[in-house]
Protein backbone atom coordinates (compact mmCIF):
# COMPACT_ATOMS: atom_id res chain seq x y z
CA UNK A 1 0.00 0.00 0.00
CA UNK A 2 1.36 3.51 -1.09
CA UNK A 3 1.44 6.18 1.62
CA UNK A 4 -0.93 8.45 -0.40
CA UNK A 5 -3.24 5.61 -0.36
CA UNK A 6 -3.08 5.40 3.38
CA UNK A 7 -3.38 8.91 3.85
CA UNK A 8 -6.95 9.04 1.62
CA UNK A 9 -7.62 5.39 4.11
CA UNK A 10 -6.98 7.77 7.12
CA UNK A 11 -9.08 10.80 6.07
CA UNK A 12 -12.01 8.68 5.29
CA UNK A 13 -12.00 6.72 8.65
CA UNK A 14 -11.71 10.26 10.41
CA UNK A 15 -14.83 11.44 8.01
CA UNK A 16 -16.78 9.10 8.57
CA UNK A 17 -16.17 8.57 12.29
CA UNK A 18 -17.36 12.55 12.79
CA UNK A 19 -19.63 11.83 10.33
CA UNK A 20 -20.97 8.91 12.72
CA UNK A 21 -20.64 11.19 15.75
CA UNK A 22 -23.17 13.86 14.51
CA UNK A 23 -25.71 11.74 13.07
CA UNK A 24 -26.04 9.32 15.95
CA UNK A 25 -26.23 11.80 17.99
CA UNK A 26 -29.57 14.18 18.43
CA UNK A 27 -27.28 17.62 18.51
CA UNK A 28 -27.26 18.27 14.81
CA UNK A 29 -30.85 17.56 14.60
CA UNK A 30 -31.46 19.60 17.04
CA UNK A 31 -29.56 22.58 15.52
CA UNK A 32 -31.03 21.75 12.06
CA UNK A 33 -34.49 22.49 14.01
CA UNK A 34 -33.46 25.82 14.89
CA UNK A 35 -31.68 26.36 11.66
CA UNK A 36 -35.03 25.97 9.83
CA UNK A 37 -37.01 27.91 12.09
CA UNK A 38 -35.01 30.83 11.53
CA UNK A 39 -35.11 30.78 7.89
CA UNK A 40 -38.24 29.64 7.75
CA UNK A 41 -39.38 32.35 9.12
CA UNK A 42 -36.67 34.65 7.27
CA UNK A 43 -38.44 33.50 4.08
CA UNK A 44 -41.86 33.82 4.69
CA UNK A 45 -41.25 37.69 5.80
CA UNK A 46 -38.92 38.40 3.36
CA UNK A 47 -41.36 37.00 0.91
CA UNK A 48 -44.08 38.80 2.59
CA UNK A 49 -42.55 42.03 2.06
CA UNK A 50 -41.62 41.93 -1.35
CA UNK A 51 -45.20 40.32 -2.21
CA UNK A 52 -46.41 43.84 -0.58
CA UNK A 53 -44.07 46.39 -1.33
CA UNK A 54 -42.31 45.09 -4.27
CA UNK A 55 -41.30 47.91 -6.19
CA UNK A 56 -39.13 48.02 -9.45
CA UNK A 57 -38.92 45.73 -11.91
CA UNK A 58 -36.18 42.56 -10.27
CA UNK A 59 -38.62 41.70 -7.83
CA UNK A 60 -37.47 38.42 -7.59
CA UNK A 61 -33.96 39.60 -7.79
CA UNK A 62 -33.77 42.01 -4.83
CA UNK A 63 -35.96 38.96 -2.93
CA UNK A 64 -33.58 36.63 -2.80
CA UNK A 65 -30.51 38.63 -2.49
CA UNK A 66 -32.53 40.01 0.97
CA UNK A 67 -33.19 36.19 1.66
CA UNK A 68 -29.67 35.15 0.98
CA UNK A 69 -28.55 37.92 3.26
CA UNK A 70 -30.24 37.06 5.92
CA UNK A 71 -29.84 33.17 5.90
CA UNK A 72 -26.39 33.97 6.38
CA UNK A 73 -26.76 35.45 9.54
CA UNK A 74 -28.60 31.57 10.54
CA UNK A 75 -25.52 30.11 9.22
CA UNK A 76 -23.30 32.56 11.61
CA UNK A 77 -25.40 31.76 14.19
CA UNK A 78 -25.77 27.52 13.39
CA UNK A 79 -22.01 26.74 12.02
CA UNK A 80 -20.36 27.33 15.77
CA UNK A 81 -22.25 24.45 17.51
CA UNK A 82 -21.19 22.02 14.98
CA UNK A 83 -17.33 22.86 15.04
CA UNK A 84 -17.07 23.30 18.68
CA UNK A 85 -17.07 19.58 19.29
CA UNK A 86 -14.65 18.91 16.65
CA UNK A 87 -10.98 19.33 18.52
CA UNK A 88 -12.15 20.63 21.77
CA UNK A 89 -13.74 17.14 22.52
CA UNK A 90 -10.97 15.84 21.76
CA UNK A 91 -8.92 17.21 24.15
CA UNK A 92 -11.52 17.50 26.68
CA UNK A 93 -11.35 13.63 26.83
CA UNK A 94 -8.06 13.09 26.25
CA UNK A 95 -8.57 11.08 23.21
CA UNK A 96 -6.54 13.60 21.21
CA UNK A 97 -3.57 11.99 22.77
CA UNK A 98 -4.49 8.79 20.78
CA UNK A 99 -4.85 10.11 18.07
CA UNK A 100 -2.05 11.36 17.56
CA UNK A 101 -0.31 8.95 18.44
CA UNK A 102 -1.68 6.82 15.54
CA UNK A 103 0.25 6.33 12.54
CA UNK A 104 -1.40 9.37 10.89
CA UNK A 105 -0.52 12.59 9.96
CA UNK A 106 -1.51 16.05 11.46
CA UNK A 107 -3.68 16.68 8.51
CA UNK A 108 -4.97 13.93 7.77
CA UNK A 109 -7.22 14.76 10.55
CA UNK A 110 -7.45 18.29 10.36
CA UNK A 111 -8.85 17.06 6.86
CA UNK A 112 -11.47 14.27 7.58
CA UNK A 113 -12.56 16.75 10.53
CA UNK A 114 -13.12 19.46 7.88
CA UNK A 115 -15.02 17.76 5.46
CA UNK A 116 -17.33 15.85 7.89
CA UNK A 117 -17.81 18.99 9.24
CA UNK A 118 -18.88 20.11 5.47
CA UNK A 119 -21.11 17.68 5.26
CA UNK A 120 -23.32 18.52 8.38
CA UNK A 121 -23.52 21.77 7.16
CA UNK A 122 -24.78 20.77 3.95
CA UNK A 123 -27.15 18.87 5.22
CA UNK A 124 -28.78 21.25 6.93
CA UNK A 125 -28.51 23.99 4.24
CA UNK A 126 -30.14 21.33 1.78
CA UNK A 127 -33.41 21.33 3.41
CA UNK A 128 -33.48 24.99 2.70
CA UNK A 129 -34.08 24.33 -1.43
CA UNK A 130 -37.74 23.48 -0.23
CA UNK A 131 -38.19 27.22 -0.41
CA UNK A 132 -36.89 28.06 -3.84
CA UNK A 133 -38.39 24.98 -5.11
CA UNK A 134 -41.78 25.73 -3.75
CA UNK A 135 -41.49 29.36 -5.05
CA UNK A 136 -41.07 27.54 -8.38
CA UNK A 137 -43.93 25.77 -8.28
CA UNK A 138 -46.06 29.32 -8.25
CA UNK A 139 -44.01 31.39 -9.95
CA UNK A 140 -41.18 30.30 -12.38
CA UNK A 141 -38.14 32.24 -12.75
CA UNK A 142 -34.47 32.11 -12.92
CA UNK A 143 -32.18 30.08 -11.11
CA UNK A 144 -29.07 31.28 -11.70
CA UNK A 145 -29.60 33.91 -9.16
CA UNK A 146 -30.88 30.88 -6.48
CA UNK A 147 -27.48 29.11 -7.49
CA UNK A 148 -25.10 31.92 -6.84
CA UNK A 149 -26.63 32.30 -3.65
CA UNK A 150 -26.12 29.37 -2.62
CA UNK A 151 -22.36 28.94 -3.75
CA UNK A 152 -22.20 31.81 -2.03
CA UNK A 153 -23.90 29.80 1.46
CA UNK A 154 -21.40 27.25 0.95
CA UNK A 155 -18.78 29.27 1.07
CA UNK A 156 -19.27 31.55 3.93
CA UNK A 157 -19.93 28.40 5.57
CA UNK A 158 -16.64 26.77 5.03
CA UNK A 159 -15.03 29.93 6.01
CA UNK A 160 -16.83 29.99 9.26
CA UNK A 161 -16.12 25.83 9.84
CA UNK A 162 -12.11 26.97 9.43
CA UNK A 163 -12.08 29.16 11.74
CA UNK A 164 -14.46 27.67 14.00
CA UNK A 165 -11.90 24.55 13.87
CA UNK A 166 -8.97 26.69 14.78
CA UNK A 167 -10.71 27.94 17.48
CA UNK A 168 -11.80 24.50 18.92
CA UNK A 169 -8.32 23.35 18.49
CA UNK A 170 -7.04 26.12 20.69
CA UNK A 171 -9.10 25.10 24.10
CA UNK A 172 -10.99 22.22 25.97
CA UNK A 173 -13.60 24.40 27.02
CA UNK A 174 -16.99 23.94 25.06
CA UNK A 175 -17.74 27.27 26.41
CA UNK A 176 -15.16 29.36 25.36
CA UNK A 177 -14.90 27.67 21.82
CA UNK A 178 -18.06 28.63 21.05
CA UNK A 179 -18.44 32.00 22.55
CA UNK A 180 -14.77 32.21 20.79
CA UNK A 181 -16.01 31.47 17.38
CA UNK A 182 -19.29 33.01 17.21
CA UNK A 183 -17.54 36.51 18.21
CA UNK A 184 -14.46 35.65 15.66
CA UNK A 185 -16.81 34.90 12.70
CA UNK A 186 -19.18 37.84 13.71
CA UNK A 187 -16.36 40.18 13.21
CA UNK A 188 -15.69 39.16 10.31
CA UNK A 189 -18.48 40.06 9.17
CA UNK A 190 -18.85 43.67 10.80
CA UNK A 191 -15.64 44.40 10.16
CA UNK A 192 -15.83 47.19 7.46
CA UNK A 193 -19.95 47.93 8.92
CA UNK A 194 -19.28 51.22 10.12
CA UNK A 195 -17.58 53.94 7.60
CA UNK A 196 -17.80 56.43 10.62
CA UNK A 197 -15.56 54.52 12.81
CA UNK A 198 -12.17 54.99 10.86
CA UNK A 199 -10.61 56.33 8.07
CA UNK A 200 -10.82 55.86 4.35
CA UNK A 201 -7.38 54.19 4.29
CA UNK A 202 -8.38 51.52 7.16
CA UNK A 203 -11.79 51.02 5.30
CA UNK A 204 -10.75 49.96 2.37
CA UNK A 205 -8.19 47.10 4.25
CA UNK A 206 -10.77 46.07 6.15
CA UNK A 207 -13.25 45.44 3.46
CA UNK A 208 -10.92 43.36 2.21
CA UNK A 209 -11.12 41.03 4.67
CA UNK A 210 -14.99 41.51 5.87
CA UNK A 211 -17.27 38.83 4.99
CA UNK A 212 -20.06 41.35 3.61
CA UNK A 213 -18.04 42.74 0.98
CA UNK A 214 -17.51 39.71 -0.28
CA UNK A 215 -20.54 38.07 -0.14
CA UNK A 216 -22.60 40.18 -2.02
CA UNK A 217 -22.04 39.70 -4.95
CA UNK A 218 -22.85 35.94 -4.81
CA UNK A 219 -26.37 37.23 -3.53
CA UNK A 220 -26.66 39.38 -6.35
CA UNK A 221 -26.56 36.51 -8.51
CA UNK A 222 -22.85 36.10 -9.57
CA UNK A 223 -20.30 33.35 -8.80
CA UNK A 224 -16.94 36.11 -8.98
CA UNK A 225 -13.88 33.81 -9.52
CA UNK A 226 -12.50 36.89 -7.36
CA UNK A 227 -14.84 36.37 -4.13
CA UNK A 228 -14.24 32.65 -4.32
CA UNK A 229 -10.67 32.73 -4.46
CA UNK A 230 -11.04 35.22 -1.03
CA UNK A 231 -12.91 32.25 0.72
CA UNK A 232 -10.24 29.74 -0.65
CA UNK A 233 -7.83 32.28 0.83
CA UNK A 234 -9.57 32.25 4.24
CA UNK A 235 -10.43 28.92 4.93
CA UNK A 236 -6.75 27.82 3.80
CA UNK A 237 -5.64 30.30 6.16
CA UNK A 238 -7.34 29.13 8.73
CA UNK A 239 -6.13 25.57 8.45
CA UNK A 240 -3.06 26.26 8.43
CA UNK A 241 -3.18 28.20 11.87
CA UNK A 242 -5.16 24.71 13.13
CA UNK A 243 -2.39 22.92 11.97
CA UNK A 244 0.46 24.83 13.60
CA UNK A 245 -2.08 24.91 16.88
CA UNK A 246 -2.38 20.90 16.50
CA UNK A 247 1.74 20.80 16.15
CA UNK A 248 2.46 23.55 18.72
CA UNK A 249 2.65 20.66 21.32
CA UNK A 250 5.47 19.61 20.27
CA UNK A 251 7.33 23.12 20.65
CA UNK A 252 7.32 23.09 24.12
CA UNK A 253 10.51 22.46 25.97
CA UNK A 254 12.49 22.67 22.69
CA UNK A 255 15.99 24.21 22.69
CA UNK B 1 13.28 -3.05 20.80
CA UNK B 2 13.21 0.19 22.91
CA UNK B 3 16.35 2.42 23.05
CA UNK B 4 16.13 5.78 25.49
CA UNK B 5 19.10 7.41 25.03
CA UNK B 6 20.04 10.69 27.31
CA UNK B 7 16.78 12.08 27.45
CA UNK B 8 15.92 14.84 28.58
CA UNK B 9 12.50 16.95 28.91
CA UNK B 10 11.80 20.82 30.22
CA UNK B 11 8.53 21.96 30.93
CA UNK B 12 9.66 25.75 31.03
CA UNK B 13 12.06 25.76 33.93
CA UNK B 14 10.61 22.75 35.05
CA UNK B 15 12.74 19.57 34.33
CA UNK B 16 10.41 16.65 34.39
CA UNK B 17 13.10 13.70 32.49
CA UNK B 18 17.03 14.52 33.39
CA UNK B 19 19.27 12.45 31.16
CA UNK B 20 17.40 9.23 30.95
CA UNK B 21 18.41 6.12 29.64
CA UNK B 22 17.34 2.43 29.40
CA UNK B 23 17.15 -0.09 27.02
CA UNK B 24 14.50 -3.11 26.71
CA UNK B 25 15.06 -5.86 25.24
CA UNK B 26 12.59 -7.79 22.52
CA UNK B 27 10.11 -9.77 24.36
CA UNK B 28 10.68 -8.21 27.42
CA UNK B 29 7.94 -6.94 29.77
CA UNK B 30 9.40 -3.77 31.82
CA UNK B 31 7.80 -2.24 34.57
CA UNK B 32 8.22 2.06 35.27
CA UNK B 33 8.22 2.40 38.37
CA UNK B 34 7.50 5.69 40.12
CA UNK B 35 5.52 8.20 42.51
CA UNK B 36 2.90 10.66 40.90
CA UNK B 37 4.69 12.89 39.04
CA UNK B 38 8.01 11.59 38.96
CA UNK B 39 8.30 11.64 35.01
CA UNK B 40 6.67 8.25 34.05
CA UNK B 41 4.07 9.85 31.49
CA UNK B 42 5.96 12.41 30.05
CA UNK B 43 8.32 9.55 28.76
CA UNK B 44 5.64 7.38 27.90
CA UNK B 45 4.81 10.63 25.70
CA UNK B 46 7.81 11.36 24.36
CA UNK B 47 8.34 7.28 23.43
CA UNK B 48 4.79 7.43 21.70
CA UNK B 49 6.06 10.58 19.55
CA UNK B 50 3.12 12.56 21.02
CA UNK B 51 6.04 15.09 21.72
CA UNK B 52 9.71 15.47 21.39
CA UNK B 53 12.36 15.13 24.12
CA UNK B 54 14.31 18.67 24.85
CA UNK B 55 17.65 16.27 24.39
CA UNK B 56 18.26 12.50 23.57
CA UNK B 57 17.30 10.08 21.03
CA UNK B 58 14.68 8.04 21.52
CA UNK B 59 14.50 4.42 18.89
CA UNK B 60 11.27 2.51 18.83
CA UNK B 61 11.55 -1.28 16.77
CA UNK B 62 14.89 0.31 15.68
CA UNK B 63 13.17 3.41 14.52
CA UNK B 64 13.50 7.12 15.52
CA UNK B 65 10.50 8.06 16.53
CA UNK B 66 10.91 11.92 15.56
CA UNK B 67 12.63 11.53 12.31
CA UNK B 68 10.44 8.39 11.22
CA UNK B 69 7.40 9.24 13.50
CA UNK B 70 4.87 7.20 11.81
CA UNK B 71 6.68 4.70 10.75
CA UNK B 72 7.70 4.25 14.94
CA UNK B 73 3.82 4.96 15.29
CA UNK B 74 2.97 1.66 13.44
CA UNK B 75 4.55 -0.34 15.18
CA UNK B 76 3.37 0.79 18.64
CA UNK B 77 0.69 0.31 20.46
CA UNK B 78 -0.47 3.12 23.43
CA UNK B 79 -2.49 2.63 26.50
CA UNK B 80 -2.86 6.53 27.50
CA UNK B 81 -3.08 7.07 31.69
CA UNK B 82 -7.31 7.54 32.69
CA UNK B 83 -8.42 6.69 28.86
CA UNK B 84 -12.11 8.38 28.64
CA UNK B 85 -12.79 7.13 25.32
CA UNK B 86 -15.58 8.28 22.56
CA UNK B 87 -18.64 7.78 25.10
CA UNK B 88 -21.05 7.92 22.10
CA UNK B 89 -19.17 5.23 19.96
CA UNK B 90 -19.80 1.56 20.13
CA UNK B 91 -16.91 -0.46 21.18
CA UNK B 92 -17.15 -1.66 17.64
CA UNK B 93 -17.03 1.12 16.08
CA UNK B 94 -14.78 2.83 17.78
CA UNK B 95 -12.30 -0.03 17.29
CA UNK B 96 -13.80 -0.18 13.45
CA UNK B 97 -12.03 3.33 13.33
CA UNK B 98 -9.07 2.89 15.24
CA UNK B 99 -7.81 -0.02 12.89
CA UNK B 100 -8.53 1.73 9.91
CA UNK B 101 -5.72 3.96 10.94
CA UNK B 102 -3.58 1.81 12.26
CA UNK B 103 -3.84 -1.30 9.87
CA UNK B 104 -1.35 -0.32 6.92
CA UNK B 105 -3.10 -3.15 4.33
CA UNK B 106 -6.33 -4.12 4.34
CA UNK B 107 -4.76 -7.71 4.33
CA UNK B 108 -3.43 -6.54 7.83
CA UNK B 109 -6.99 -4.93 9.08
CA UNK B 110 -8.96 -8.29 8.75
CA UNK B 111 -10.01 -9.90 11.56
CA UNK B 112 -7.98 -8.07 14.04
CA UNK B 113 -11.00 -6.39 15.79
CA UNK B 114 -12.57 -10.01 16.25
CA UNK B 115 -9.19 -10.92 17.21
CA UNK B 116 -8.43 -8.13 19.76
CA UNK B 117 -12.75 -7.86 21.33
CA UNK B 118 -11.64 -11.77 22.20
CA UNK B 119 -8.47 -11.31 24.14
CA UNK B 120 -9.72 -8.65 26.25
CA UNK B 121 -13.10 -10.88 26.46
CA UNK B 122 -15.15 -7.92 25.34
CA UNK B 123 -17.42 -10.15 22.77
CA UNK B 124 -20.36 -9.36 25.19
CA UNK B 125 -20.05 -6.15 25.17
CA UNK B 126 -19.48 -4.94 21.66
CA UNK B 127 -22.70 -3.01 20.49
CA UNK B 128 -22.82 -1.48 23.66
CA UNK B 129 -22.20 2.57 23.67
CA UNK B 130 -18.40 3.50 25.60
CA UNK B 131 -20.39 5.31 27.75
CA UNK B 132 -22.62 2.96 29.52
CA UNK B 133 -19.35 0.52 30.30
CA UNK B 134 -17.84 0.38 33.75
CA UNK B 135 -14.47 1.76 34.17
CA UNK B 136 -12.88 -1.96 34.07
CA UNK B 137 -14.41 -2.38 30.38
CA UNK B 138 -13.43 0.94 29.65
CA UNK B 139 -10.05 0.06 30.45
CA UNK B 140 -10.28 -3.32 28.19
CA UNK B 141 -11.00 -1.20 25.29
CA UNK B 142 -8.48 1.07 25.83
CA UNK B 143 -5.86 -2.04 25.97
CA UNK B 144 -8.52 -3.78 22.96
CA UNK B 145 -7.42 -0.58 20.72
CA UNK B 146 -3.72 -0.71 21.75
CA UNK B 147 -3.07 -4.44 20.82
CA UNK B 148 -4.97 -3.74 17.35
CA UNK B 149 -2.67 -5.16 14.47
CA UNK B 150 -0.52 -6.74 16.63
CA UNK B 151 2.35 -3.54 17.34
CA UNK B 152 5.39 -4.68 18.63
CA UNK B 153 5.89 -2.36 21.03
CA UNK B 154 3.64 -1.78 23.91
CA UNK B 155 3.37 1.20 25.66
CA UNK B 156 0.73 0.82 29.03
CA UNK B 157 0.43 3.93 30.98
CA UNK B 158 -0.99 2.75 34.35
CA UNK B 159 -2.82 0.00 33.14
CA UNK B 160 -4.68 -1.88 36.41
CA UNK B 161 -5.77 1.54 37.77
CA UNK B 162 -9.22 1.99 39.00
CA UNK B 163 -9.88 -2.11 38.48
CA UNK B 164 -11.41 -4.21 40.71
CA UNK B 165 -9.29 -6.94 42.30
CA UNK B 166 -10.57 -9.65 39.74
CA UNK B 167 -10.24 -7.09 36.87
CA UNK B 168 -6.64 -6.74 37.72
CA UNK B 169 -5.65 -10.14 37.95
CA UNK B 170 -7.17 -10.38 34.43
CA UNK B 171 -5.24 -7.57 33.45
CA UNK B 172 -1.96 -8.89 34.55
CA UNK B 173 -2.75 -12.26 33.32
CA UNK B 174 -2.92 -10.95 29.69
CA UNK B 175 0.09 -8.60 30.01
CA UNK B 176 1.91 -11.71 31.04
CA UNK B 177 0.82 -13.60 28.16
CA UNK B 178 2.52 -10.91 25.71
CA UNK B 179 5.84 -11.58 26.75
CA UNK B 180 7.98 -13.21 24.27
CA UNK B 181 6.60 -11.80 21.32
CA UNK B 182 5.64 -8.36 21.97
CA UNK B 183 7.69 -5.79 23.67
CA UNK B 184 5.93 -4.53 26.90
CA UNK B 185 6.48 -0.94 28.95
CA UNK B 186 4.17 -0.19 31.66
CA UNK B 187 3.87 2.28 34.21
CA UNK B 188 2.48 1.73 37.71
CA UNK B 189 2.79 3.38 41.25
CA UNK B 190 2.10 0.30 42.49
CA UNK B 191 5.43 -1.42 43.37
CA UNK B 192 3.73 -4.68 44.24
CA UNK B 193 1.73 -4.71 40.74
CA UNK B 194 5.41 -4.47 38.64
CA UNK B 195 6.60 -7.19 40.37
CA UNK B 196 4.49 -9.49 39.72
CA UNK B 197 4.55 -9.10 35.93
CA UNK B 198 7.74 -7.77 35.12
CA UNK B 199 10.76 -9.08 34.05
CA UNK B 200 12.58 -5.97 35.09
CA UNK B 201 11.97 -2.81 36.55
CA UNK B 202 13.23 0.66 36.41
CA UNK B 203 12.53 2.93 38.79
CA UNK B 204 12.20 6.15 38.29
CA UNK B 205 11.91 9.62 41.18
CA UNK B 206 12.20 13.32 39.97
CA UNK B 207 12.74 12.34 36.64
CA UNK B 208 16.13 10.16 37.53
CA UNK B 209 16.71 6.35 37.06
CA UNK B 210 17.75 5.62 40.27
CA UNK B 211 17.26 1.86 40.30
CA UNK B 212 17.41 -1.31 37.38
CA UNK B 213 16.93 -4.91 38.16
CA UNK B 214 14.47 -7.16 38.38
CA UNK B 215 12.03 -6.97 41.84
CA UNK B 216 13.98 -9.99 43.75
CA UNK B 217 17.41 -8.80 42.49
CA UNK B 218 15.95 -5.33 43.86
CA UNK B 219 15.15 -6.61 47.05
CA UNK B 220 18.09 -9.03 47.78
CA UNK B 221 20.42 -5.95 46.90
CA UNK B 222 18.80 -3.93 49.53
CA UNK B 223 17.55 -6.53 52.38
CA UNK B 224 20.20 -9.26 52.05
CA UNK B 225 17.94 -11.14 54.88
CA UNK B 226 15.12 -13.70 55.31
CA UNK B 227 11.76 -12.20 56.69
CA UNK B 228 9.40 -14.24 58.19
CA UNK B 229 5.84 -13.24 59.09
CA UNK B 230 3.64 -15.15 62.22
CA UNK B 231 0.49 -15.17 63.78
CA UNK B 232 1.11 -17.10 67.23
CA UNK B 233 -1.45 -17.43 69.91
CA UNK B 234 -0.37 -17.43 73.12
CA UNK B 235 1.19 -14.97 75.78
CA UNK B 236 3.10 -12.18 73.21
CA UNK B 237 5.80 -11.08 75.74
CA UNK B 238 7.25 -14.44 76.16
CA UNK B 239 6.74 -15.69 72.64
CA UNK B 240 8.95 -12.57 71.76
CA UNK B 241 11.72 -13.67 74.45
CA UNK B 242 11.59 -17.47 73.00
CA UNK B 243 11.97 -16.04 69.28
CA UNK B 244 14.75 -13.21 70.26
CA UNK B 245 16.72 -16.11 72.07
CA UNK B 246 17.07 -18.06 68.46
CA UNK B 247 20.43 -18.46 67.36
CA UNK B 248 20.59 -16.64 63.98
CA UNK B 249 17.43 -14.47 64.66
CA UNK B 250 18.80 -10.74 63.53
CA UNK B 251 15.70 -9.28 65.16
CA UNK B 252 11.66 -10.04 66.23
CA UNK B 253 9.24 -7.13 65.94
CA UNK B 254 6.03 -7.24 67.05
CA UNK B 255 3.91 -6.36 64.44
CA UNK B 256 -0.03 -4.69 65.09
CA UNK B 257 -3.20 -7.19 64.51
CA UNK B 258 -5.62 -6.87 61.65
CA UNK B 259 -9.13 -6.44 62.39
CA UNK B 260 -9.52 -9.94 60.11
CA UNK B 261 -7.19 -11.68 62.35
CA UNK B 262 -9.14 -14.28 64.35
CA UNK B 263 -7.13 -14.16 67.28
CA UNK B 264 -3.10 -14.28 68.24
CA UNK B 265 0.08 -12.14 67.86
CA UNK B 266 1.62 -10.89 64.75
CA UNK B 267 5.56 -10.73 64.65
CA UNK B 268 8.00 -10.31 61.90
CA UNK B 269 11.15 -12.39 62.26
CA UNK B 270 14.35 -11.30 60.18
CA UNK B 271 17.23 -13.64 59.93
CA UNK B 272 19.94 -13.78 57.41
CA UNK B 273 19.85 -18.13 57.44
CA UNK B 274 17.67 -19.18 55.10
CA UNK B 275 16.55 -22.15 57.03
CA UNK B 276 14.70 -20.00 60.33
CA UNK B 277 11.48 -21.26 59.44
CA UNK B 278 11.88 -24.03 60.07
CA UNK B 279 13.81 -23.44 63.61
CA UNK B 280 10.93 -20.89 64.37
CA UNK B 281 8.03 -23.33 64.08
CA UNK B 282 9.95 -25.70 66.30
CA UNK B 283 10.56 -23.57 68.94
CA UNK B 284 6.39 -22.45 68.99
CA UNK B 285 5.24 -26.07 68.68
CA UNK B 286 7.38 -27.07 71.24
CA UNK B 287 6.59 -24.66 73.54
CA UNK B 288 2.60 -25.57 73.70
CA UNK B 289 1.91 -21.93 71.64
CA UNK B 290 -0.46 -22.58 68.31
CA UNK B 291 0.60 -21.60 65.04
CA UNK B 292 -1.50 -20.03 63.18
CA UNK B 293 0.43 -18.68 60.43
CA UNK B 294 3.68 -18.45 59.24
CA UNK B 295 4.62 -16.56 55.77
CA UNK B 296 7.95 -16.04 54.04
CA UNK B 297 8.36 -12.74 52.91
CA UNK B 298 10.33 -10.68 51.29
CA UNK B 299 11.16 -6.94 51.63
CA UNK B 300 8.03 -4.77 50.09
CA UNK B 301 8.64 -3.14 47.06
CA UNK B 302 6.88 -0.35 48.92
CA UNK B 303 10.09 -0.42 51.52
CA UNK B 304 12.74 -0.73 49.03
CA UNK B 305 11.07 2.38 47.18
CA UNK B 306 11.51 4.08 50.20
CA UNK B 307 14.87 3.07 50.83
CA UNK B 308 16.04 4.17 47.45
CA UNK B 309 14.60 7.42 47.19
CA UNK B 310 15.26 7.85 50.82
CA UNK B 311 11.76 9.48 51.51
CA UNK B 312 11.15 7.59 54.23
CA UNK B 313 14.39 8.66 55.97
CA UNK B 314 13.95 12.50 55.39
CA UNK B 315 9.91 11.67 56.84
CA UNK B 316 11.50 10.37 59.49
CA UNK B 317 13.93 13.20 60.73
CA UNK B 318 11.38 16.01 59.78
CA UNK B 319 9.21 13.97 62.08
Amino acid sequence: MTASTKALTNFWAVVIKELRSYFLSPFIYLISAVFLLLSGYYFYTDLIFYVQYGFGTNILVNFWQLFFTDLRLVVLLTVPFLTIRLFTEEKRLGTIELLLTYPMRDSELYWGKFVACSIATLFMLSFTILYPTLLYSVQPFDWTITIAGYVGLICISLAFIACGLFISSLTDNLGVAGLSALGISLLFWILSWNDGATNQGVLRWLAEVSMVTHFQSFAQGFIDSKEVSFFTVFVLFFSFLTLRSLEARQWRGRK
Amino acid sequence: MIEVQNVTKYYGQVCALNHVSFDVQKGEIVGLLGPNGSGKTTLMRILTGFFPPTEGKVRVAGLDVETSSLEARQRLGYLPESVVLYPDMTVTSFLNFCVRVKGNAAAQRRGQVDRVLHECSLEHMAQRHIGTLSKGYRQRVGLAQALLCEPEVLILDEPTVGLDPNQVIEMRDLIKSLGGKTTVLLSSHILHEVGLTCHRVIIIDKGNIIAEDTAAGLSEKVQGATRIQLRVVGPQAEILSALRALPNVKDVQPQETSNLDVGGHRFVVLSPEKTIARDVAQVIVNRGWALHELTPTTLGLEELFVRLTGTGEQGKEAA
